[in-house]
């Protein structure tokens, strides 16, 4: 009786220590739909490409340092981007706060709070890095870039969050710097990245700690 | 080794408000209330008991003229903690 109180307790400490210094309601399922928007966005920009002749000598890596000669010609890239992240961000806000209602964990706690603090520092230096490599001209670097930046994000981020994230984030560097070495390729590794990583990730995320609930 | 289990952790809510400050810097009333559930008057008694043991200290400050009140864990009571958590531990591997 009083053994089973004790191991009660030191279940009841470690959970309380787990839930205020972690947010756990990040949904599986918002990495598989972002995977997805990536994805898609990633075939619309390919299409773009095919069907345009200045792009040639930029996808067959004749030229490491290309130099677009006029706004319109990357503006197709940029929008395409922000509109991925932008539906990611409001997919994943929606399913996280379903699971954080089921979890009883509040959205915006300090848990949240700090775990969002510690993504948004590195991805917005690669924010802004990415714009200034953009103004210098080196458009190629900018796909290894932003996966560098976002994996480093993650990997920040993943202290105050589930472990899978780390994972998620490292994997995100490495394909950033083989993207930067295999320059020319950046569409590739974008969607490899963005798409297929975070489907992956996303699925597992689910299976591990989201499967058991959907059920209950 | 029963001596090291301290009574002052014997309330599930102290030992509550133990855990969340071990690993967190300064946290308010109301983040400490949601995470444990209790109501205000039964988590105020609770650190109080734990405030004149010197285990938690207390800061009053004013953010957008309100008042908020955070804890944090004093060396004396993340020593105090350890212990009890050792002595649970021990207790435990002892009688399996």
């Amino acid at each position: 009786m009083e053994n089973k109180s004790h191991i009660e307790q030191l279940a009841e400490i470690r959970s309380l220590m787990e839930r205020s210094s972690r947010f756990i309601s990040l949904s599986g399922l918002s990495g598989i739909m972002a995977g997805t928007y990536a994805l898609i966005g990633a075939i619309i920009a390919r299409l773009y490409i095919k069907n345009s002749e200045t792009y040639m000598e930029f996808i067959e890596g004749y030229s490491t340092r290309y130099v677009a000669t006029s706004w319109s010609e990357y503006k197709i890239f940029i929008l395409l981007g922000v509109a991925v992240a932008a539906l990611s961000i409001v997919t994943g806000l929606l399913l996280t706060m379903r699971r954080a209602k089921k979890n009883n964990q509040n959205i915006w706690d300090k848990s949240a709070l700090r775990m969002l603090v510690n993504l948004a520092i590195p991805l917005a230096v690669g924010g802004v890095f990415c714009t200034i490599l953009l103004y210098q001209g080196y458009i190629g670097m900018v796909a290894p870039a932003t996966l560098i930046f976002y994996g480093l994000s993650l990997v920040n981020g993943s202290k105050y969050t589930l472990d899978t994230i780390r994972h998620l984030g490292i994997v995100e560097i490495i394909i950033g710097l083989i993207a930067a070495v295999d320059l020319g390729n950046g569409l590739f590794y974008w969607a490899l990245g963005f798409g297929v990583m975070h489907i992956i990730y996303g699925t597992a995320m689910w299976w591990k700690y989201e499967r058991k609930q959907v059920g209950a | 080794m029963i001596n090291n289990i301290n009574k002052a952790f014997e309330s599930r809510v102290r030992l509550g408000v133990m855990s969340v400050l071990m690993v967190n810097d300064w946290m308010d009333f109301n983040s400490v209330k949601d995470l444990l559930e209790v109501t205000d008057g039964n988590l105020s008694s609770h650190i109080t008991a734990l405030e004149k043991l010197n285990y938690i200290e207390i800061r009053k400050e004013f953010v957008a003229k309100r008042p908020k009140t955070s804890y944090r864990v004093t060396q004396e009571g993340r020593k105090a903690f350890s212990d009890h958590l050792s002595a649970l531990e021990n207790l435990l591997n002892g009688l399996t």
